[in-house]
């Protein structure tokens, strides 16, 4: 069966989707993704849909549960790339994913990832600092 | 009225169809609905020519009762092309229709010549020129109402695609100047625009400039959530800006929630937010030495 590759770059876990999505394909990837995040301990997961044309209603609440998912397991999710006819086919359907952190490509979404995993990792280095003084 | 049979209209017309001719154009050119500054006598004797001669093609082969027939078909064409043309022309409606009705008057007075005497025929017969021209006329005023909607709607689609441009402001800022009603329609148009331009251009602030928008009613909020909501799917911001006093007492009112979306009451003010967002500021040059 084929399967959505999940790239491992430092601490932060890159997916991106090349093909349309059907939805085996999709919760094969919630699977392997959680493994990979909970395996990996890894901070950050990076989605990129910048080649997906065609969206659906359970593709995109895959997509919010999977960001939902990956927050429980500590990782921030930033999603890039998402074409227009994708956005207003979601809006219209009422998915606005309301957690999920956008980027408009890959290198902003890096960015924003890199900024985001820092500042949550230096709050709880904060956090613990107050401990030990505490 | 008699079956059309027994009419000898169709035999008429064509025997006399030269003194009908002569007769109406003189009728035209005389009429005061006739427009001599939009169409040329010459044109107008080609027109009046070609109608008497498919009239008189048409009404040997089928009745004048039957003018939606398969006979008339050349005639109809004829008719809407003439009608398309005058509304282009910018000819009124009832300057385009007395095109057909000017013909009564001279196939009265050649019917009156040749049944002179016969009184109950001759009634019948005007019956039954008079009831076919009505219905060419009227079909005439028909065809020129849907080649002014055709133009109203022409020019619709264009006012549409003229009153949505999406303007760079600096790079990576995008502005959307709104000016007009907005509709559903509208929207659609200004929504794919601005996205695609954030796609294009890679910004990752768009101010959407609602002062030229006259009223906005919850329906409109709708639409402005819904295109905020879709450019931050794609990972831009979206601002909104020029609400006048009155607009955001509407939107209040109305308890269209707003909270999640920057709002500054200038285009201005909008554009310091985005140059903040970007890491930017403006600020005064040096004095000069």
């Amino acid at each position: 069966m084929e399967r959505i590759p999940i790239l491992k770059m430092g601490d932060v876990l890159l997916v991106t989707i090349q093909v349309d999505m059907h939805d085996q394909l999709a919760l094969a990837l919630q699977d392997d993704l959680t493994a990979k995040i909970s395996h990996t301990g890894a901070r950050g997961v990076l989605i990129d849909i910048s080649a997906v044309e065609v969206v659906d209603s359970f593709i995109g609440r895959m997509i919010a549960n999977i960001a939902a998912m990956a927050r429980i397991l500590d990782a921030q999710t930033v999603l890039v790339g998402m074409q227009p006819a994708v956005a207003i086919t979601l809006v219209e359907l009422g998915l606005t994913l309301p957690g999920v952190r956008t980027a408009l490509n890959v290198e902003r979404g890096m960015a924003l990832l890199r900024a985001e995993v820092e500042s949550a990792s230096r709050s709880l280095l904060g956090k613990a600092d107050d401990d030990t003084q505490g | 009225m008699s079956p059309a049979a027994t009419t000898r209209l169709p035999e008429i017309i064509k025997r006399r169809e030269s003194d009908l001719l002569e007769r109406w154009i003189k009728e035209q050119l005389g009429a005061v609905t006739t427009r001599r500054d939009l169409v040329s006598e010459s044109q107008l004797r080609e027109q009046s020519r070609e109608f008497l001669g498919l009239v008189a093609q048409a009404a040997g082969k089928s009745s004048l009762t039957s003018l939606d027939s398969a006979a008339w078909q050349a005639v109809r064409d004829m008719l809407g092309d003439l009608s398309r043309a005058r509304a282009a022309q910018g000819f009124s409606p009832s300057e385009t229709a007395t095109f057909v009705f000017s013909l009564k008057q001279p196939l009265f007075d050649v019917l009156r010549q040749e049944f002179d005497g016969q009184a109950a025929t001759l009634t019948e017969e005007f019956w039954t020129a008079s009831s076919a021209l009505d219905r060419l006329g009227l079909y005439t005023t028909e065809v020129y109402q849907k080649g002014r909607e055709e133009v109203i709607l022409r020019q619709q689609q264009e006012m549409l695609e003229l009153s949505t441009p999406v303007v760079k402001l600096w790079d990576g800022v995008l502005a959307l100047p709104m000016i007009g009603t907005l509709d559903s329609a509208r929207t659609q148009v200004v929504m794919e625009s601005l996205l695609q331009r954030i796609v294009e251009t890679g910004a990752e602030v768009a101010i959407i400039d609602i002062t030229g928008v006259p009223t906005v009613d919850t329906l409109v909020a709708q639409h402005l959530l819904k295109t905020i909501t879709a450019a931050r799917l794609m990972g831009a911001e979206c601002i909104i800006s020029g609400i006048r006093p009155q607009i955001a007492a509407t939107i209040v009112h109305l308890g269209v929630d707003l909270s999640a979306v920057i709002t500054k009451a200038t285009l201005a003010d909008a554009f310091q937010v985005a140059l903040g967002r970007l890491g930017l500021a403006v600020q005064r040059a040096p004095a000069r030495p």
